[in-house]
């Protein structure tokens, strides 16, 4: 009852921050979603284009823009400074991809040069316009870090025309982004020009970082950028589905962000949003289904865990051949002695045997079930045909062979096996002498008595 | 791209000199070509013809400019000279009757795309501006995948295909461009026994419905088996014909032995001179 009504103080709160009419927090809740759909949106080209560290380069090369376009026009327009920050942003992404082509200065080192030149002498300028310009509080080095709380009516007015315009020139030109992106001669060879294009990425990537500034600033943009393309790519292996999951979590830490920043005092929207992003980039990186670590480990283990059974059951089986007694007892002794693995794990395997009905259990004697025989067979099969294969098929020397099949015997299946067996035409005997079983009869309980 | 038209006639009238060239039916026509990676240049004014219907392998030893001249050919690349004429105009005027099959290597297959999208991009020149590809289009594209027998893997990832499959996808794809004229660079490379019958019963079903292949080829083995013309190459053109005539010892000498060391010595010297300011 009490965790209900908290709740209610929750969507109280919500209301009381967002719903209101003319608040300033729920503009800049509305600025933190649009920005994090574009960011998401146009980042997923970057993030696939490998342009991640360029991208940074264009955010921090923004702020000598905006302080010029301050100093020469002296009013603080979010058009204006969105104008400065683009053209300084693009001429930094020129640079950027003209110094490799032209020298022999590698890529990387070519956007830590723009980068940190373009960035210094923002600064630069950013103190000199605090110095020169006292009359008007500029409040520029907002754009460092992004101080959403300052934004506006105006201000959202223009994110969310950039906003849609981003959406619309990637919906339309998808197709072409999306083949450029892949394959960029093929695309030459179809007559798309490449070029221009290329420079069109650009220009949205840098047009993004500008919707952002404001509220992340440039240090942390480059991270709405790329984080929300980057957790996407782990949930899916379509494009199209991929630039809606990475608009869906830009949106979604733009609206943590700013719900934070709302219910904490002094909490900074845009910091939040990045790490909000980063934290779904590594949830992302550990648990998406196919891609995810977590996901992959449970795979790896599994198969061990199936492949150790099959042994267990396998030199079960071998040992039984031996005394020709297919209803052999053994103790669990005999298991410690023969495998080299910790006695709980072992006792763990063995149980799971049991319940599958491989092995049955008695009064401290295990032994193999007519079903664990079977099982147990196929795999002796698949190991013995592998062996003769190599040796006849592949020449390699009868000593050779075992490793190789002790491998192979855990991972072909029973199609595999039939074609071994056709092409072998059924031998009787492998490499070692050791007979090839067809079927045994399990219940003939002792063949020979030794 | 410096491609001199206005002069290109009676140029070309030069280039018929050289005996050994059919003209009549040339579907691609490369004139005086040079190329350079920067201020290197890897192809020296090659010359040559590619007759209609024919299977021509282009063979040479690593870094004879091979894949070069094919990117040359289709605009990839900007040429330093010369020029190049594909059914007797520019390539730019006849890009739908061009396919082209690129290096596997040349794409990152991680991408997130499926197969059948991969092969639905040959269709984009189709298609024009802005379009999306129709119901038609992805009907044919499953066609030619089938016809390279990857019909089960349409929709699997591409990074999941193993290295023969993914040739195979990009061979569907220029397929699904159902042009006249296909460039191949190294559809053989890296490829298992199987997927190079199959590529080479393609190849053989497209001279069959008189379509010309240019393909890049590594394996002098199987040369004869394989192809019809030939375009032997270091650097510079060093023989063209048909493969009877053309693929002997005397010219694979040419095109493989040390003789050329002292073309790629000169083009290191005029590197170097560029660089050094000696000459223009």
């Amino acid at each position: 009852m009490e965790l209900l009504t908290s709740s209610w103080w929750i969507f109280d709160e919500i209301g009381k921050y967002f719903l209101v009419e003319g608040s300033t927090r729920r503009w800049v809740m509305f600025a933190a979603i649009l920005l994090g759909i574009s960011s998401g949106v146009v980042g997923t080209f970057a993030f696939l284009r490998k342009q991640s560290l360029l991208s940074d380069a264009m955010a921090h090369a923004a702020l000598p823009g905006i302080c010029l376009a301050y100093m020469f026009t002296g009013v603080k327009d979010p058009l204006l400074f969105l104008l400065g920050a683009s053209v300084t942003g693009l001429i930094g992404a020129i640079i950027a991809t003209e110094i490799p082509r032209h020298s022999r200065i590698k890529i990387d080192t070519a956007i830590g040069l723009v980068l940190s030149n373009f960035f210094a002498f923002g600064i630069v300028l950013l103190t000199i316009i605090q110095k020169n310009f006292s009359g008007n509080k500029a409040g520029l080095d907002s754009f460092l870090f992004g101080k959403a709380a300052l934004l506006a009516r105006y201000d959202i007015y223009v994110m969310g025309s950039m906003c849609l315009l981003l959406l619309g020139i990637t919906f339309i030109f998808y197709k072409e982004f999306k083949l450029l992106t892949f394959d960029r001669s093929f695309a030459i060879t179809l007559g798309l020009p490449v070029r221009y294009l290329e420079l069109l990425i650009t220009l949205l990537i840098v047009l993004a970082v500008m919707v952002g500034l404001q509220a992340v600033g440039v240090v942390l943009m480059v991270a709405m950028l790329i984080f929300p393309a980057a957790a996407a790519r782990q949930w899916t292996d379509r494009l199209g589905l991929m630039i809606l999951i990475s608009a869906f979590i830009g949106a979604f830490a733009g609206a943590v962000g700013s719900f934070c920043s709302a219910i904490v005092a002094k909490v900074p929207t845009g910091p939040v949003m990045v790490v909000v992003c980063s934290f779904l980039l590594i949830v992302s990186m550990f648990f998406a289904p196919n891609r995810g670590l977590v996901p992959k480990w449970l795979r790896l283990r599994k198969s061990r865990q199936r492949i150790r059974r099959e042994n267990i059951l396998k030199s079960c089986y071998k040992t039984c051949e031996e005394h020709n007694n297919w209803k052999m007892n053994f103790t669990i002794e005999n298991f410690f002695a023969y495998f080299k693995l910790p006695r709980y794990l072992l006792r763990h395997y063995l149980r799971s045997l049991i319940k599958r009905e491989f092995m049955s259990h008695e009064n401290g004697n295990w032994q193999l079930t007519e079903k664990g025989l079977k099982k147990a067979l196929q795999i002796i099969r698949k190991h013995r045909l592998w062996e003769v294969y190599l040796t006849k098929k592949m020449d390699i020397a009868s000593d050779h062979v075992h490793r190789d099949a002790e491998d192979i015997e855990h991972a072909i299946n029973n199609e595999v096996l039939h074609q071994l067996d056709n092409e072998l035409k059924s031998p009787q005997q492998d490499p070692h002498g050791k007979a090839i079983p067809q079927n045994v009869c399990f219940s003939e309980q002792e063949r020979k008595t030794r | 791209m410096p491609l001199a038209k206005n002069n290109g006639e009676n140029m070309s009238r030069e280039s018929l000199k050289q005996k050994n060239e059919i003209t009549s039916d040339a579907v691609a026509d490369v004139h005086d070509l040079t190329v350079s990676y920067h201020i290197h240049p890897v192809l020296w004014n090659v010359d040559f013809q590619v007759p209609c219907g024919k299977l021509m392998a282009i063979i040479g030893p690593n870094g004879a400019g091979k894949s070069t001249l094919i990117k040359a050919m289709l605009g990839i690349i900007p040429v330093t000279s010369g020029w190049v004429k594909i059914f007797g105009d520019s390539y730019k005027k006849v890009r739908s009757r061009i396919g082209y099959v690129p290096q596997r290597g040349s794409v990152d297959w991680d991408f997130p795309t499926t197969a059948i999208d991969v092969v639905m991009m040959g269709r984009y020149g189709h298609l024009g501006w802005f379009r999306r590809p129709k119901k038609k289009d992805r009907e044919i594209s499953y066609a030619y995948l089938e016809k390279v027998g990857m019909q089960d893997f349409a929709n699997r990832q591409i990074s999941q295909l193993s290295g023969g499959q993914q040739q195979r996808i990009f061979l569907a794809r220029a397929l699904a461009q159902e042009a006249d004229i296909y460039f191949m660079d190294e559809p053989f490379a890296g490829v298992d026994v199987v997927t190079e019958k199959a590529i080479v019963n393609l190849l053989f079903e497209l001279r069959s419905q008189s379509k010309t292949v240019v393909v890049v080829h590594h394996d002098l083995q199987t040369v004869k088996e394989y192809f019809d013309w030939i375009l032997l190459l270091n650097m510079r053109k060093v023989a063209i014909g048909a493969v009877d005539e053309v693929f002997t010892e005397e010219n694979l000498r040419k095109t493989y032995g040390g003789k050329l060391a002292i073309l790629s010595k000169a083009a290191n010297a005029m590197t170097k001179g560029r660089v050094d300011g000696t000459f223009d």
